[in-house]
C-alpha cells in the first residue's frame, strides 16, 4: 500500500502551516488568481520581474495542505529564475505529477519541489498541486487573468 | 468509541429498527463487499451517487442480454417486451410518487435535466421581462443557474430567500420574496450540503395562496422520505435515479397534467410527435411530447426495480432506522474536538457535513479514503451555501439504509487518524 506519508512529506506539512511568502507585497508587476472550482481553493499570486528575473514572489489565499505547500514551495523556487527556466519549471513539474509511473524521477534535479512526486499516485489532488504554477502561467503569460484548473 | 443510545425512540421506533436488518441487506449490494487501501469500504457517499442492488444489476443485463430493442416502435417480439417493462418501471414510478396519472412521470437523465427542462419549457411560455423567480439560498447549483440562465435570457429577477445559521429557511423571509410578479417557487426538499428537510408543504401552501407554482428538487428526499405528491400538492418534481440506488443517466420529472398539457416540448425528434410534415408537426400525448429520441431504457427498468426493491423493505423502515443513526453519527462526529458541524437544522436527512480546525476537508477526505472510508469533500455543488457559512468546503459523510453504527464509529476513529497525523 502507498504510504500517505508519501504525499504528505514533512515538508509539505510544514509549508503548509507555515507558507512562506504569504501576504501581498508592496511592489508587483505581475499577478494573477488562482481557483480551483471543484474544492473552492483560490490564491493570489503577485510577482516583481526585472530584466527577465523573478527578483520575488508572494501569495495570498486558502486552499488544503497540497496547494498550499505548493504554492509556498514554488514561491521560493522562483526568485532568481528567469521567466524561461519558471516556464521549464512548470513543465517539469507537471509532467512530474501527471507523467507515466517513472516520471516521478523528473523532480530529480528540482530541489525542494521533488517532495511532490508523490502526488502523482493520488490522481485527485494533481490540481491541488498544480493550482499555483496554472496561476504563475496566468501571470506571466497573461496578467490578471483569473487561472483555473479546470 | 463508547456506544451511544439511540436518541429518544418510542418503543414502536425500536421495534422498526430491529426489523431492518442493515448486515443483511447490505449483501444485496455487491459493490460495498470490497476493501479499499486493505481496509473494509465504508461508503458514506450516498448523497452523491447511492449503491447498487443486485437486482437492480441483474434487470439491466437482463435488457441487455434478452430484450435490447428500440421502445414504442417495433412489432417484434424484443420490443414488445422491452417496451412492457419500460412503461412498467413509469408505473412503479407513478405509485411510488402517488401521481395521479402515467402520463405525469416523463423520463429524464436526472434531477438537473428535469430542471432544464421545467425552465426550458414553462419558463420559455411563462416567463417575461420583469418577472421573477424564487428559490432557496441552499439549493444546489442545478436548481440556481437553470433560473439565471432562464433571466437572463428573459429579463427576469431570481430571488432567494435566506436561512439561518442552522441552515433552515426562514419563512417569513421566504413569504415576503412572493409577489404578483412571482411565476414559479423553485426549492429542494432536502439540501445536499447542510441536510435540512424542507417543510415543502407549507411552502407550497404559501406560494399557492398567491397562485404561485411550486418545483420541488426531490434529488436528496427520496431515498430518505416517502413522497406523495398530491398530498404536497407540488406542481413539478425532481429526482435522480443514482441517488435512489439506481443506475446513472436516468431521472424523473413529475409534472401536473395541467401544467405538462400547456407547456411547449422541450426537445425535438422522434417519439415526441404524432405527426410530421414539413409544413406541420403535431405533439405526441403526455407524457412522450417530453421524451424525444430513443431513452436510456435500461436504465428506466433499472430505476423501476431500485423503487421495487425499496418497496419490499419500505421507506417508513428506512426513515426511522436513518433518524436513528443519523442522530449517532451527528453525536459521534459532533463530540470530537475541533470539529464544527455545518447545518445543523431541527429536521435533517441523511448528512453530517463538518469542518475540522486547521485542516483543509480534502486532506480530511484523502486521509479518510486511506481508511477505506469515502466520504465527500469540497463545495458539494453548492457554493453560495459554502459561502452562507464562511468556509470554502466541507467535509460531508451522507448515510444510506445500508451504512451501520460501525461505520459511524470507524469514521469518528478515521478522524481521529486525520487530526493526528496533521497534528
Amino acid at each position: 500500500m502507498f504510504d500517505l506519508r508519501e504525499l504528505y512529506q514533512e515538508l509539505i506539512v510544514d509549508h503548509s502551516k507555515r507558507p512562506r511568502n504569504f501576504g501581498k507585497p508592496e511592489n508587483f508587476n505581475y499577478c494573477a488568481k488562482g481557483f480551483n472550482p471543484l474544492c473552492g481553493d483560490k490564491l493570489n499570486l503577485f510577482l516583481q520581474v526585472e530584466d527577465g528575473v523573478i527578483r520575488d514572489a508572494k501569495f495570498e489565499g486558502s486552499g488544503c495542505a497540497i496547494s498550499t505547500a505548493s504554492a509556498s514551495l514554488m514561491t521560493e523556487t522562483l526568485k532568481g529564475q528567469t521567466l524561461q527556466q519558471a516556464d521549464a519549471l512548470f513543465q517539469t513539474f507537471h509532467y512530474m505529477l501527471t507523467g507515466p509511473k517513472d516520471s516521478q524521477n523528473a523532480g530529480a534535479g528540482m530541489g525542494k519541489l521533488a517532495v511532490f512526486a508523490g502526488v502523482n499516485e493520488f490522481p485527485a489532488r494533481v490540481k491541488c498541486a498544480t493550482l499555483a504554477w496554472h496561476t504563475l502561467r496566468n501571470a506571466l503569460h497573461s496578467g490578471e487573468q483569473v487561472a483555473t484548473t479546470e | 468509541m463508547t456506544a451511544i443510545p439511540p436518541a429518544s425512540l418510542s418503543a414502536s421506533e425500536a421495534d422498526v429498527i430491529r426489523q431492518l436488518d442493515p448486515a443483511a441487506l447490505r449483501r444485496d449490494f455487491p459493490a460495498l463487499d470490497q476493501s479499499v487501501h486493505g481496509k473494509p469500504l465504508v461508503y458514506l457517499d450516498n448523497a452523491a451517487t447511492a449503491q447498487t442492488p443486485r437486482v437492480v444489476i441483474d434487470a439491466m443485463r437482463r435488457f441487455y442480454e434478452q430484450d435490447c430493442s428500440n421502445v414504442h416502435r417495433g412489432v417484434h417480439e424484443l420490443s414488445q417486451r422491452a417496451t412492457d417493462d419500460y412503461e412498467d418501471a413509469r408505473g412503479e414510478v407513478q405509485r411510488f410518487l402517488g401521481a395521479a396519472d402515467r402520463g405525469e412521470i416523463i423520463y429524464t437523465r436526472g434531477t438537473t435535466d428535469a430542471i432544464n427542462l421545467v425552465a426550458g419549457s414553462y419558463g420559455r411560455k411563462y416567463v417575461q421581462a420583469g418577472d421573477e423567480i424564487v428559490i432557496s439560498a441552499m439549493e444546489h447549483h442545478s436548481n440556481i443557474v437553470p433560473w439565471q440562465l432562464l433571466c437572463d435570457e428573459r429579463g427576469a429577477r431570481l430571488r432567494v430567500a435566506p436561512i439561518n445559521d442552522d441552515g433552515e429557511l426562514l419563512l417569513d423571509e421566504f413569504e415576503k420574496l412572493l409577489s404578483e410578479r412571482t411565476r414559479l417557487v423553485a426549492v429542494t426538499q432536502v439540501s445536499n450540503a447542510l441536510g435540512t428537510v424542507n417543510p415543502v408543504r407549507t411552502l407550497i401552501e404559501i406560494a399557492h395562496g398567491r397562485d404561485i407554482p411550486v418545483l420541488v428538487d426531490g434529488a436528496q428526499a427520496v431515498p430518505h422520505i416517502k413522497v406523495d405528491v398530491r398530498a404536497l400538492d407540488c406542481d413539478f418534481y425532481a429526482f435522480s435515479g443514482h441517488k435512489l440506488f439506481g443506475p446513472t443517466g436516468i431521472g424523473i420529472l413529475y409534472g401536473k397534467r395541467q401544467w405538462l398539457e400547456q407547456m411547449p416540448p422541450y426537445q425535438g425528434g422522434g417519439d415526441m410527435i404524432s405527426s410530421v410534415t414539413f409544413e406541420k408537426t403535431t405533439y405526441n400525448d403526455l407524457p412522450y411530447k417530453f421524451e424525444a429520441g430513443t431513452p436510456i431504457i435500461a436504465g428506466a427498468i433499472g430505476l423501476g426495480e431500485a423503487i421495487r426493491y425499496l418497496n419490499a423493505i419500505g421507506l417508513d423502515r428506512i426513515s426511522t432506522y436513518e433518524k436513528d443513526l443519523l442522530a449517532y453519527a451527528t453525536q459521534a462526529v459532533s463530540a470530537i474536538d475541533g470539529v464544527r458541524l455545518v447545518g445543523t437544522a431541527r429536521e435533517k436527512a441523511s448528512v453530517v457535513s463538518f469542518v475540522l480546525d486547521g485542516v483543509h476537508p480534502h486532506d480530511v477526505g484523502t486521509v479518510l479514503d486511506r481508511e477505506g472510508i469515502a466520504v465527500r469533500a469540497g463545495h458539494h455543488c453548492a457554493q453560495p451555501v459554502m459561502q452562507r457559512f464562511g468556509v470554502a468546503a466541507t467535509t460531508r459523510a451522507s448515510l444510506a439504509f445500508y451504512n451501520t453504527r460501525e461505520e459511524i464509529d470507524a469514521l469518528a476513529a478515521g478522524i481521529g487518524k486525520v487530526k493526528e497525523f496533521f497534528a
